[in-house]
């Protein structure tokens, strides 16, 4: 059992837990992920490692709440455990020699991209990040943002807080103004990467996305979050989640993403029904 | 009394009902059952089934017991060379290994070795027996990778040597592939618990949710204290066809669909895990992971499933058994018919398109080769497709482990006593041999057992 340390709302439908696991926290580095279950019937649930303390050996992590899994998830409190968690997967981010990195990203995603953004600061790159989000009251980690960027920009979708307008917009205003960066991270919702990849291609630039596929074992062997890669078959847990933006078959995943729609949309207003929640 | 020559048929329930639910499909002998067939045993002298046997069971020890209504001894016989009787007794290709060379076969059926050796396993499964008890500690400690039959039976003798044993499994549930892979209805989960429940009991340590290479590394394990390291992480990675459409929606690894089903319950009502429940289904493949899925996609409703498979029904590496319960639960096979591309709209699976194969030469592998028949191409409609042509061993913990090497195929080199290149490093079981069955894990790992324990007291190795 994994002892839940703390629980805290970051906005209405985000929360970020801390999970003491100590083996998980000494290893973990930025890009890497955790599975969890939250009780002895629940399903695993990938989700990345957002921040550790080696020192207390908690491991942190930001959800958002979409569906059955995840709002069985937010039943749980500090002082409660969960049934289960097993990590580090993943391979962990190429940062290393990086000098000026432009960060990208979408709701939840932004949680995804904040521990790249807080690691190149302190490894003295420069940062420029871009958030975006659907209005004023899904922001989150916006301070924390600021603290650790050169530059940042806060998109919402209905102009309710920041700037108007998506996140291409301002990544496409920043590199026809000439910026030029060693990468471009982005790390949000699939059709918000593909987007964010389509536009650094013609400026040439390296876009590292990070791929959410759909998961079962994490540990490369289901293949069900394979992705198509340059024409090759890649799996997620094991050679990702760290992609090159523009290799991927991005069309590709967001229909597989779907592949589990008409259960998901089931089992959530079974969840709705018995945990008496609404979602948006 | 003159012996039968046919054996005493396995019961099993029938294939209309079991069909549509996941209890086991066969139920075993009864003890009149076993009696009679236990008297076809002609207790030969130079015992040819038990070289056929992997780990060298007494076959006609075990069997002369049951003959006598001595079952508590039969078990015991059992017990000396395999640590789960009630599972290879269920999963062996006995038709391959002990019962191919069974002399009742020249003439006749062989003797059910299989069935009684379940039958036997049962009778300690329903309680009868004592569950083992700890063995003073001889202060050496080993850690195992991998929870599967291989590394379940290498802790078990080394506890039974006096060793603390942990072992280290990256799901969250003990047993490998026999928890994850092979359905209930054909290994029933409870004796899978019931195997690793002794093991506890023997003071085995298991310890799920370490994934060895990436929660701790081979050298923490050392550093931690452990003396020797026995590696059985199996052989899980999947293969895919390379075919046009793998990507689509309806295009599942059986791994995929089967852990889903297995391992995170998909099968009951109201699992948190989705299952994709196709209507035409298509399992590509011709070993007991095809079976195993067809007849699990049968279960979850399919109106239709086909398994495509290159060669012939003969060719067939799954048991035989299998291949007959299949056939009784309706599922469709063609035969000499390969895969040729997956056809979609809209993104999700609508057909799929192969060639008709004819059988030529023997290959290496002495199977007779497929080619393919020009012109022959025909589309069968499908709206899942389920892959099962192969696994390779997981390359997570020997990317991560320096020192230890492997072949081209990824497996981990290791002699016949399982020592790899690594000093104080043994493996075993699929992650060495490649996919291939339980009863090869089990014997690899009980060889690793005894050559760590000789090597750590210092013994010279036991071969040459
Ligand atoms: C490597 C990785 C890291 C992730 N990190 C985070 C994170 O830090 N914070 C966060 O909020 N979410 C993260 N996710 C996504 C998170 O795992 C899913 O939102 C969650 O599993 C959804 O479960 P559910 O039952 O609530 O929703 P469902 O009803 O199952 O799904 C809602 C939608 O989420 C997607 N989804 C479903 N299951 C999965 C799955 N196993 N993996 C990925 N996507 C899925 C589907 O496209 C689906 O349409 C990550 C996913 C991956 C693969
Ligand atoms: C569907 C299916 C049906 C089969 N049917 C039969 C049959 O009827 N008869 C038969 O004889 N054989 C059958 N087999 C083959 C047989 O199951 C395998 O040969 C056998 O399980 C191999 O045992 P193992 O212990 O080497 O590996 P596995 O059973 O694969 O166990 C390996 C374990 O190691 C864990 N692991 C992997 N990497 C790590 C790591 N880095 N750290 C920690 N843990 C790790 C895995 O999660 C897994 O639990 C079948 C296989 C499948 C898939
Ligand atoms: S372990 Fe397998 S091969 Fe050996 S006797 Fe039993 S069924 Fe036959
Ligand atoms: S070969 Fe057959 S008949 Fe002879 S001892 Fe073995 S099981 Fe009995
Ligand atoms: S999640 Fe199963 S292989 Fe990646």
């Amino acid at each position: 059992m994994y002892p839940i340390i703390s629980k805290e709302q970051l906005n209405p439908t985000v929360a970020r837990m801390v999970i003491h696991a100590p083996l998980v926290a000494r290893k973990a580095q930025v890009g890497q992920f955790i599975i969890l279950r939250a009780g002895e019937r629940s399903k695993r649930m990938p989700f990345t490692v957002s921040d550790v303390d080696r020192e207390l050996g908690t491991v942190a992590i930001i959800y958002q709440v979409v569906g059955a899994g995840t709002m069985e998830l937010d039943q749980l409190q500090a002082g409660q455990s969960l049934h289960d968690f097993v990590g580090p997967l993943g391979t962990p981010s190429e940062l290393e020699g990086l000098k000026k990195v432009c960060i990208v990203g979408g709701g939840v995603g932004c949680a995804i991209a904040y521990p790249a953004a807080k690691a190149l600061h302190r490894m003295g790159a420069t940062v420029h990040s871009i958030i975006g989000f659907r209005s004023w009251d899904l922001v989150i980690l916006e301070e924390q943002f600021r603290q650790v960027s050169d530059r940042l920009r806060v998109m919402t979708d209905d102009g309710s807080h920041g700037e108007k307008g998506l996140v291409t917009n301002a990544l496409q205003e920043w590199l026809e103004a000439g910026e030029r960066y060693d990468q471009v991270i982005t790390i949000g919702p699939l059709a918000m990467m593909k987007f964010v990849a389509a536009t650094t291609r013609p400026f040439g630039v390296k876009t590292v996305v990070s791929m959410n596929s759909i998961m079962v074992d994490g540990t490369g062997m289901c293949g069900g979050c394979r992705v198509t890669v340059d024409g090759q078959t890649r799996f997620a847990c094991v050679d990702g989640p760290d992609f090159d933006g523009h290799l991927i078959n991005f069309d590709e995943a967001i229909a597989r993403s779907r592949m589990y729609l008409p259960f998901e949309q089931h089992a959530r207003e079974d969840a709705c029904r018995l945990f008496q929640k609404e979602i948006r | 009394m003159m012996a039968q020559p046919k054996r005493v048929p396995l019961p099993a329930r029938n294939p209309q009902e079991r069909a549509r639910d996941f209890q086991e499909v066969a139920t075993g002998y009864d003890a009149a059952m076993a009696r009679e067939e236990a008297a076809r045993c002609l207790q030969c002298k130079y015992r040819p089934c038990v070289d056929g046997c992997p780990v060298g069971i007494d076959i006609p020890g075990f069997i002369g017991c049951i003959a006598q209504g001595d079952d508590e001894g039969a078990w015991n016989i059992l017990s000396r060379d395999t640590a789960l009787p009630a599972v290879c007794g269920r999963v062996c290709p006995q038709e391959s290994q002990c019962e191919q060379r069974c002399v009742r076969g020249i003439k006749g059926e062989p003797v059910g070795i299989g069935n009684l050796e379940r039958y036997a396993a049962d009778y300690f499964q329903s309680g009868a027996c004592p569950v083992p008890q700890q063995i003073p500690w001889n202060g050496r400690r080993a850690a195992v990778v991998g929870a599967g039959p291989s590394g379940l039976t290498c802790a078990g003798e080394l506890a039974r040597l006096g060793w603390r044993v942990t072992i280290f499994e990256a799901l969250h549930e003990p047993g490998g592939v026999l928890t994850y892979g092979i359905p209930e209805f054909r290994l029933p989960k409870a004796i899978v618990r019931r195997e690793v429940e002794n093991l506890t009991a023997l003071g085995v340590d298991v310890r799920c949710n370490i994934v060895i290479g990436k929660t701790l590394t081979v050298d923490e394990l050392f550093e931690d204290g452990y003396e020797a390291v026995y590696i059985a992480s199996g052989a899980g990675l999947p293969r895919f066809m390379g075919i046009p459409g793998e990507g689509l929606n309806g295009v599942l690894s059986a791994n995929e669909y089967l852990t889903r089903i297995n391992l995170m319950k998909a099968y009951e009502p109201g699992a948190a895990t989705p299952i994709f429940k196709g209507q035409r289904v298509a399992v590509v493949g011709g070993g007991n992971v095809a079976m195993d899925a067809a007849r699990s996609a049968r279960r979850m409703g399919a109106e239709s499933v086909t398994i495509v498979y290159r060669r012939g029904l003969e060719e067939m590496p799954a048991r035989r058994e299998e291949v007959h319960h299949a056939q009784e639960e309706g599922v469709i096979f063609r035969t000499l018919s390969a895969p040729v591309a997956i056809l979609g709209e809209n993104g999700w699976v609508k057909g799929l398109r192969c060639i008709e194969m004819a059988l030529g030469e023997p290959d290496a592998s002495g199977r007779r080769r497929p080619i393919e028949q020009p012109g022959s191409e025909f589309e069968l409609d499908i709206d899942t497709l389920i892959i099962a042509i192969g696994t390779d061993p997981n390359p997570m913990l020997t990317r991560t482990t320096p020192g230890l090497d492997t072949n081209s195929r990824g497996c981990i080199r290791a002699d016949g006593q399982g020592q790899t290149t690594r000093p104080y490093v043994w493996a075993g079981g699929d992650a060495v041999t490649g996919a291939a069955t339980v009863i090869l894990a089990m014997g690899a790992g009980k060889e690793a057992a005894r050559a760590m324990d000789r090597a750590c007291r210092g013994e010279p190795s036991e071969e040459g």
